[in-house]
Formats: C-alpha cells, structure tokens, sequence
C-alpha cells in the first residue's frame, strides 16, 4: 500500500474511502487479501529502493518489502518470496511505515524536573542512567535495578539486556512483556517435551485436514496464517473448527463453531482423551515408544499474594492409572460443566482420532493467559501424543505467538528471569557456558530466578526494586490489576526509564524518556512463531536524537565500566552480537542461520545444520538431531520421551457470583497493534476502530436495554469504568460474559482485571475474571 | 466533489464482468479481493448531479448483486 504523506488533499480521501471499505471488508470476510492493490498503489514514476523486511507487526512475521526514496519510506507490499505470506499483508502489514512518521515521534531524551519534562542530549540523559543505575546499586544492592524488555525487542536489544543484567551487574531481574502472552507455551513445552516452541511449522497448514482452534482469534490476530487457512479450504476442503468462549470473525468464517464456558477448556480436552481411549483411536505402539505418563500437584493456588511461591512435583503414574483419572471427564459429565455438548465433544474427539486426518491444533492467549495454562497447553499435547499426530507434517500442536520476536528475542534470547541464552540461571553448566561466553566471572551469573513480572512491578510496589528499564512496550496500560502498579511507579524513590518511540501512559510515570529507533531506523532482527529468524537492515534515519535500544544499552554498559564485554563497533556491532549470540545456541538443537543466509533470504527456521532448516523437530525423518535410532526422538528429555500428563479441571481465580455476576474477558482488534501507541497514529487504522467498546450478548443487553452506543459502566473488585456499549457487532460473547478491548489508553480496562496467574508459567489470565455490568 | 467508497458483491460466477464493466467507468477506481467474491469501489464525481447519474447506472448493472456504501466524502474546494 503506497502511503506517501506527500499526497495531495483528495487523493488522500480517495486513499482513505478506499481504504475504509477495504477495513470494512476485512470485517465481513475475515483473511480477505487485496493483493493487487499494494502493486497498484505504488507510484510508477518513483525510483523506488525496496529491501525487505520481516513485518514490525505480529509474531506471524510476514515478509514485507519496503520502498524508500530520498531518506523516507513511502510504500509497502508483502515479500512474494517470504514462504510465511507469500506476498500477502494484512491491514497493519499495509500500514506499518506510517507508524514511523507519527507527528509527536520522540526525538529528543527528556529527563523529568519537578512536574515538568526538560529536554536534554542523548549523551547527559545516558549519563544520568549509567549514574542512577550506579548509584541505586551502591546503596540497596544488585538486585534493586530491573529491565523490563519486550517481544517487539530485537534479538540484539534483549541480548545485550541479559548480558548487562544478568552476565556485568549480576542480577536476574530481567523481564519481558512476553510472560504477558507466551510464558505459558514455554511452561508447556518445557513439561512435555523439554524444550521450547513448536515442532513444526506454517507449511503443516498445507498438509492438515482439520484445524481445530482453541481459544484463538486467528482471523483478527494472524490474519495472513488464517488467510493460509482460508485458502486450504478453498482448494482442499479442511475443516476448520473454533473452540472459543466468544462468538467472533474467526467462529463465522470457521465451518464449525463450539462455545465452552470460560476455563472448561480443562475439562473439555480430558473429555476428548477419554473418547480417544475409549473408541480405541489410541496410537498405542507411539505411546508405548515415545511417551510417558506424569502427574503433578494440584491446587495450586493462583499467585494473588506478594511473593507467591509454587513448584510443581511430577510424579510417575501409569497408562492405567491415567485412565481411571479420565473416567471423571466422560463427555456427558463434562458437558455439564463446559456448556459444551457431548455430541460436539464427541465431534472434536473423531477428527482428532480419525487415523486417516491429519489436524493441526492452533491456539495462542485464549490457552496462554489462563490461570492453568501451562495445564491446558498439556492437555492439547496429550491429545497429539496419544493419537501420535505431532511432529510430522500436518500433524501439529502449534502455539502461536503475538509479537513479532517472542520467541527470536523474549524465548531464544531468555530474557525472563529464569533464562540464559542457552538453559537457565539455576544449572552450573548453563552458568559457565554462558559465562564463558560473555567474559564474564561465572560467579557473576546469579543461580536464583529473582521476579516475574507481576512479582517485579509488586517488588517496585514493595521498594525492593528502585529503578526499572521499561523498553518497547507499554505496562502501564498491560499490567493487568493496574492501578496499584501505576501508583508503585509514581512512589517516592523509585525511578523509571523508559525507551519509547511515541509518548504513552508508561512514558508518563518516566523520570527519563529515551527516543528510540524504530524498525528499519536500525539493524536487526526478530524470529516468529515457526522459529524463523528474519534479518532487517538499517534502511532509514532514526528522528533527532533517537538512537536503537541495543545502542542506549551498549552506551549504559560502557559507563558503568563494561567496556571489556561491550567490545562491540558502531558501524558493525549487530553482526558482532549476532555472532557472539549464536555460539549459546551451537549445535543440531537449535542452531541459527548465518548472517549471510539471514540476509540473502527471507529468514531460517532453526535448527539451522549443515545449510538446511529443521522444519519438524524430534521426527528422525527431518532433524538431524535425532540420535535414538527410532522413528522419534523427544531428545528434549533425557530418556527421549514426551510426557502425558495427568491434569484436572480446576476454576478460575474469581468467577461470577451474585454480586459481579458476569465474566469479563480482554483481547485485541486486527486495526490495532497491542496497546495502539503506533496503530492509534495512523489514521486510517485509527479511523476504522477509534476507541475501545464493551461486548455484551444481545439477550443481556435486550434485558438491560442497552443498545450499541449506550454507555455501560462495568465494576469489579478493582475499580470500574464506563464504555460505550457493542451489540451484536464484530464480535458476541456469550451470556453473561462481556469482551473490552484492551488498546484504548484512554479507557483502560485492566484497571479492573485480576492480576492472577498460572502458578507454573506465572503469565495473568486476561480472560477470566467477574464483573458488574449497569446500564448507566 | 464527492468521493464515496462501496463494497460491491458481485452475483455468483460475475466477478471478472463486473470489474470488467466498473473499470470502464471514468469515475471508477476498482480493488478487487483475492480470494472473496467482492470489490471494493471508489467513485470520484465532480457534482453531486454526475453522482446521482453514476448511481442510477450502477444500480442498473444486473451482475452486482449488492452495492454497500461505506463512507462518503464531499471535497468542496477544487484542490
Ligand atoms: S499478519 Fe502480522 S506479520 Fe503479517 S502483515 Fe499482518 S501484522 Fe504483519
């Protein structure tokens, strides 16, 4: 899409009556690609430079081509040779050059006086972090500093992050805003298989026969991946079906669309497991060979106390004793508590054990945000183990992500409080190795995980964190439970960086605000859901002073003394860390792509061995790092078999009661990325979705008498606020259950969410908590 | 100087003649949908007389099974 701001006044409208009724028709027709009209956009008379890109927008990481003339980038199309789109975009896709050229764009580093901002030079404002870090150490110890990064960090910016924080200053609070949205499917993996992300990759969508959806907003999340979807239907006639607790785009565009109730997911995967055993549809000889049973402990608890602590105790069971505990999810018990009924259940349990259907599971927060999703995340697994139906093409439990380097930066990086690059904090071997790496003394490395992240804002709360980091993401409209981590950041004694391209409500409580380099302002790179790492280079000036967040750390990192460690050159440092980063990840496991190859293609999934990419792991027919002589190789576990696990049902952390007698669930729009801080700016997205809205069903808003536009005031034990009521629009939630949008700064709703989270993964549930609705 | 933008549905199997049909229009810009039966139309009229006409002749094509408006924009100044 052409996007030049240079265009005259009608010319604009006309681009604008475009494309409104091109948003419109995203609407009705979830997936719809104008392909066309990205080539027909584009001036014929310019000289365009194109050079590609993966998409600023969404883990789905599509391949994007960027046109630049005279210094500014003026259009956009979709890489027809990335295999992720194909050449296709989706509506952010188009847009995502206009987010570089907001009018209030940060240039300049600001640093707080009193009630006011006063501007200063990028080189004072440096110096006064490195100092402040300096100085808070000094006085409260290693472990009062934080980073709190983020999955739209490049692979460099969270490298050196951790090798700052965790390898030169020795502390582990460092976190990202992926234990938001991902830290749950790592959970998950890590239970089942021992290692982190998918096994397969997007080209199973070309093999699969099924698509079963759980709890995932495919076509306004990852609308490009759903098109894939779409046009699998159209040409092979799969069967896609939506297992959510909310009626939306992608339940009108699935073939099938079954609602459960909110946390029955639990139960309804048991219930899937039993039929599955029951009709015989047991892949028995892959059990047998590939696979062991485990149960851990229950009753967790959901972490709504400071400093809640939970480790889980597997435990050993057998096939048989799996069995009995599967006898309390019969379909007809289990549709009792679902909602669900027993005929769909028993439905998604045929296509699942039919042995001639290949069925890819796909699910992203519905799963994840989820007080047991590291549980809900094994149940799926179970139900791809015991049929054998994993690893293989087609085959595929796949967990989705949001932005666009979780897993290059948050997940292979280890920015969370746990990880190293290559293993976690608490094993020797990984500390040395680590260490080894960075030049660093091993006993730098500190071996005890400090905060999560909601335990790291509470720490902030406490006072025993007294200056936090805050780049590329926005916490102060994410944190769920807001109010009380707003307050904690605008205490006495605490001080707040934050790094940010536009200003938001986290720049708010900032005492210093650094501009940074957005994108293709710099070099680097992010790696998808399918384990692709995507290579972007420098193609634009950064505004004023702005500079990338890799460099704001290396330049901190060199006046706190770590010169030694931060060797890097200005002119070729993201090659040098790239470089540097790939030895954590050496060997068939998990090893990345060259430079060379990240930059000639539109990126490589790893393990990336001897020139070719692994595109299913753990089956011996395509990753060279099976050594089990069998046709599989868990190789994640030391004996080399996934865990089934045994899990229950267990309810949410607050659910309806007589005095907040509906659910209240959060999510995103497709115009909007995440908190909207770039999407908000670019008008036509702002246009098609300018504030956020309260989703109600319209049998409650026909009993209330609300209709679409009336204002609403929700309540919970939190707070409360009051939105404009949507009946019957883009999505319907089901009875006494109400969705909001979480975009709108202005109308922040998780000043009202819940800050429980699963005990194992510690990511909130977002989606589950009870609310008051009125009419106001 | 009205500019208005339409989602146009095509009737079954009429998609290629109805682009065919609105491209030979002056005063239409056509983007076409991939892999959906449906346009989008962007109309660009000098008055609203010459509006009215357009919409009375795109109204008479048999192969649009629905034309929706989506948003309408009135340029005053000639710019
Ligand atoms: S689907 Fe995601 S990665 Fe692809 S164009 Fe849209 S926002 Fe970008």
């Amino acid at each position: 899409m052409y996007t030049s701001l240079q265009t005259n006044r009608r010319d604009f409208i006309k681009k604008m009556a475009k494309l409104s009724a091109m948003t419109a028709a995203a609407t009705m027709f979830p997936g719809i690609i104008f392909a066309e009209e990205q080539e027909k956009g584009i001036p014929a008379d310019t000289n365009l430079d194109w050079k590609k890109a993966p998409c600023r927008f969404c883990g789905v990481g599509c391949g994007v081509l960027i046109g630049t003339e005279n210094g500014k980038a003026i259009a956009v199309k979709g890489d027809p040779k990335s295999p992720v789109n194909k050449g296709l975009c989706c509506v952010k896709g188009y847009h995502s050059i206009m987010a570089l050229y907001g009018s209030d764009r940060l240039t300049q580093p600001l640093v707080k006086k009193g009630n006011t901002y006063i501007k200063t030079s990028m080189k004072e404002a440096l110096d006064l972090v490195a100092s402040k870090m300096r100085e808070t150490i000094k006085e409260y110890g290693k472990d009062a500093v934080s980073i709190y990064g983020s999955g739209q960090w490049t692979i460099p910016d969270g490298y050196v992050a951790s090798k700052l924080f965790k390898g030169c200053i020795g502390t582990n609070n460092v976190e990202a805003n992926a234990r938001l949205c991902m830290a749950t499917a790592v959970t998950g993996f890590l239970t089942s298989f021992g290692l982190d992300e998918p096994m397969g990759c997007y080209e199973d969508i070309d093999y699969a026969d099924t698509f079963v959806l759980w709890g995932n907003n495919m076509a306004e999340m990852h609308p490009v991946l759903f098109s894939r979807l779409l046009d699998q239907r159209q040409q092979r006639g799969v069967k896609i079906v939506d297992l959510a607790t909310r009626t939306t785009r992608t339940s009108m565009a699935a073939d099938k669309s079954i609602l459960f109730n909110p946390q029955t997911d639990l139960a309804v995967a048991n219930a899937i497991c039993y039929e599955l055993i029951k009709n015989g549809w047991v892949n028995n000889s892959f059990v047998e060979e590939h696979c062991n049973f485990s149960k851990g402990l229950t009753k967790m608890g959901y972490g709504l106390e400071d400093n809640y602590q939970f480790t889980d105790k597997p435990e050993a069971i057998s096939f048989e004793d799996y069995k009995t505990f599967l006898e309390d999810y019969t379909p007809e018990r289990v549709s009792v508590v679902s909602g669900v009924s027993v005929k769909d259940i028993k439905y998604l349990a045929a296509h699942y054990g039919d042995p001639n259907k290949k069925v890819m599971s796909l699910w992203c927060m519905g799963m994840n945000q989820h007080s047991r999703g590291t549980w809900i995340n094994n149940l799926v697994y179970n139900i791809h183990l015991l049929t054998g139906k994993i690893s293989s093409p087609g085959n595929s439990p796949f967990s989705l992500t949001g932005q666009p380097s979780a897993c290059g930066t948050v997940r292979e990086v280890g920015t969370l409080t746990h990880k190293l690059p290559h293993g976690v904090v608490n094993n020797k071997e990984n500390r040395e190795f680590a260490a080894k790496i960075w030049n660093v003394p091993v006993e730098n490395i500190d071996p005890k995980p400090t905060y999560h992240t909601v335990e790291m804002f509470r720490a902030l709360d406490r006072g025993d964190i007294r200056f936090m980091w805050i780049q590329v993401t926005n916490p102060m409209v994410t944190m769920p439970k807001l109010k009380r981590y707003r307050d904690a950041a605008k205490k006495e004694g605490r001080f707040i960086v934050v790094s940010d391209i536009y200003p938001t409500p986290t720049t708010d409580i900032a005492d210093v605000i650094l501009p940074s380099a957005m994108w293709v302002e710099r070099e680097g790179m992010y790696g998808n859901s399918e384990r692709r790492t995507q290579y972007f280079e420098k193609m634009l000036d950064p505004p004023g002073e702005a500079i990338s967040d890799t460099m704001q750390l290396i330049e901190v990192a060199k006046r706190m003394g770590y010169e030694k460690q931060f060797y890097y050159k200005d002119e070729t440092h993201i090659e040098e860390i790239y470089t540097e980063y790939r030895k954590h990840h050496e060997g068939k496991k998990h090893n990345l792509a060259p430079l060379e190859v990240l930059k000639s293609q539109a990126g490589a999934i790893w393990p990336y061995v001897d020139g070719k990419e692994t595109k299913w792991r753990f089956n011996a027919k395509y990753d060279p790092a099976c050594s089990n002589g069998k046709d599989f190789h868990f190789y994640g576990k030391k004996d080399g078999k996934a865990v089934i696990w045994q899990r229950p049902y267990e309810p949410a952390a607050e659910e309806p009661d007589k005095e907040y007698p509906f659910w209240l669930g959060t999510g995103r729009v497709v115009e909007h990325w995440h908190t909207g801080s770039m999407t908000r700016r670019i008008p036509v997205l702002h246009q098609a979705m300018p504030h956020a809205y309260v989703e109600l069903h319209p049998e409650d808003a026909s009993r209330m008498q609300i209709k679409t536009g009336d204002k609403v005031k929700l309540t919970t034990r939190r707070g409360d606020i009051t939105l404009p009521a949507s009946v019957n629009e883009r999505g319907v939630p089901a009875p006494m259950q109400v969705f909001v949008p979480f975009f709108d700064e202005n109308m922040l709703i998780n000043d009202l969410t819940l800050d429980s989270f699963c005990p194992i993964s510690k990511e909130p549930d977002y989606k589950k908590c009870a609310v008051k609705v009125e009419k106001v | 100087m009205p500019i208005k933008s339409y989602l146009v549905h095509p009737q079954e199997s009429k998609k290629h003649a109805v682009i065919e049909m609105l491209s030979r229009m002056q005063q239409c810009d056509v983007v076409v949908a991939e892999n959906e039966n449906i346009l989008v139309l962007v109309t660009e009229t000098e008055s609203k007389e010459e509006e009215a006409n357009l919409k009375e002749a795109l109204e008479k094509i048999g192969d649009i099974k629905l034309m929706a408006l989506v948003s309408g924009f009135d340029t005053r100044k000639k710019i």
